[in-house]
């Protein structure tokens, strides 16, 4: 990999909610513009590894973390870095479709833009009409942008959740296990979704699904218990895995 | 692999397509070692029944095959399972090719006593006996995951090669000299032509065991890198 394409660095990062610690040591580079995977059993510190980069970690009571996060070079726990800034390079869409299921589909849109800063009204039609189009949803809801978001479809609330997420203009798209509550065909609109935005965006997803990480992504990384077992090119480390724990977890063995 | 799968069914389909290979394997092995008694002992009727076992054969080529797709569609096998299911395939194939040079040596014996033609044959049960221990070098390999077992097998082509053409010379001599009738000879040279094949399709086993156990391709020479030079075009 060359380092000069690495959009997020992490460099020894650890972090847990108290006595409790659930990362240990992390280090790995993210590519930009590309899809990078991360997989482990339940438990093994992938939610926090991507709350993390977006600094959502810290929200929570008793959380902590050290080491170094950087995103193009620059640490974002640094002095001067905005996390309400940071949250807007680094977007996340969530297992749970999470709309606002009373607001409408074009104020879901653009929740985000509101909370950021007010813009005209032409300005706001085309960034929703933008985000919708890009989240591949503009040809379903042209003609129910007024509607509840709630009365949409499992797939289709989660693609609105992918559009807001761009409306308002990230660099790094975090997903966390985008799919898993949704049916084949509405996971194969977001693999599809993922596979267009990459040429765009930088994107980290944390999955369950094996043969998810294999489908979308470039690069992999396999967690166990908080550490970083392997992180290899996503060909590689599902044909022929280095390290024994990473070939016991994906081949689904025990003992 | 000495870890189990978590999923018992997964367990038990994968060592049934195991076992399926190994069976078939064994009795590609039975086929061949008939087929030279055949040739040895005069044995017209012995070539016969061997032919027969080959419907078997075939039988277990088809039966791999489905098992592997199953396997494919049930569970969406990953890292060393993933590598096995697809070359599982791959061994039947290659297995059923032996079972067919096995036949094909079994009509050549029947083409040889019915005009007439005889031994003694030395080298050529020389050749058998090395592309045999290819094979079952290859099996084991395969049983006991042993790498360096499978890379020994790959090295032994080279002696079956030296024998195919010793064995070519000397009937090319003996056919121009007029010692031999021509008939003889072709059926012979056929012989030998088909337990090179079967020395190459164990090599082939054998650099599928290595694929398997390792995930490394080392075939025509392994993989290129991408900075290597493109391979020239002959003009």
């Amino acid at each position: 990999m060359d380092p000069s394409n690495d959009k997020i660095r992490v460099e020894g990062l650890s972090a847990g909610f108290g006595d409790r610690r659930v990362l240990f040591d992390v280090s790995m580079a993210l590519p930009a513009r590309r899809v990078t995977a991360i997989i482990g059993p339940s438990g093994c510190g992938k939610s926090t590894f991507i709350r993390i980069l977006n600094r959502m970690h810290e929200l929570v009571r008793g959380a902590w973390a050290s080491g170094e996060v950087h995103l193009d070079g620059v640490p974002i726990h640094g002095p001067g870095v905005d996390p309400v800034l940071l949250r807007r390079r680094v977007g996340m869409v969530f297992q749970k479709p999470n709309p606002f299921p009373h607001l409408s589909v074009r104020e879901n849109v653009l929740a985000g833009l509101s909370l950021t800063g007010r813009r005209r009204r032409s300005e706001a039609e085309a960034v929703m009409e933008r985000a919708l189009a890009q989240a591949a949803l503009w040809d379903e809801v042209r003609d129910r942008l007024d509607a509840p978001a709630g009365g949409l479809s499992g797939g289709q609330q989660q693609r609105l959740c992918i559009a807001r997420a761009l409306a308002v203009d990230p660099e790094v798209l975090l997903m966390d296990e985008p799919c898993s509550a949704l049916d084949p065909i509405a996971t194969a609109r977001i693999e599809d979704l993922i596979h267009a935005l990459c040429a765009d965006y930088t994107i980290v997803i944390v999955t369950h699904s094996m043969q998810q990480a294999a489908r979308v992504s470039h690069r992999t990384a396999f967690l166990l218990l908080g550490e970083l077992v392997e992180h290899d090119d996503t060909d590689r480390l599902f044909t022929s895995p280095r390290d024994s724990r990473t070939e016991d977890y994906i081949t689904g063995k025990f003992g | 692999m000495s870890r189990r799968h978590t999923d018992r069914e997964f367990e038990a389909e994968l060592a049934e397509l195991r076992q399926r290979i190994l069976l078939m394997a064994g009795r590609v092995e039975k086929m061949i070692a008939l087929a030279m008694q055949a040739l040895v002992e005069e044995d017209l009727e012995l070539a016969r029944t061997t032919i027969r076992r080959d419907d078997r054969v075939n039988q277990d080529e088809i039966e791999i095959d489905e098992r592997c797709l199953l396997i494919l569609a049930r569970w969406q096998p990953m890292a060393f399972d993933l590598r096995f299911i697809t070359h599982a395939s791959k061994m039947g194939t290659d297995l059923e090719r032996i079972g067919d040079m096995a036949v094909h040596i079994c009509e050549r014996v029947e083409d040889l006593y019915q005009s007439g033609y005889g031994g003694p044959f030395v080298r050529i049960p020389r050749m058998a006996e090395i592309v045999q221990e290819m094979l079952h070098d290859a099996v084991d390999a395969f049983v006991a995951e042993d790498v360096e077992q499978a890379e020994a097998v790959l090295r032994r082509d080279d002696e079956v090669d030296a024998l195919y053409h010793d064995i070519f010379l000397g009937l090319l001599q003996r056919m121009s000299a007029g010692i031999e009738p021509v008939a003889r000879c072709v059926a012979v040279q056929n012989i030998a032509t088909y337990l090179e094949r079967i020395g190459d399709h164990a090599t082939n086993l054998a650099e599928q065991v290595i694929f398997v156990l390792r995930g490394r391709d080392v075939r025509h020479g392994g993989k290129r890198s991408p900075s290597d030079p493109p391979p020239v075009n002959s003009v």
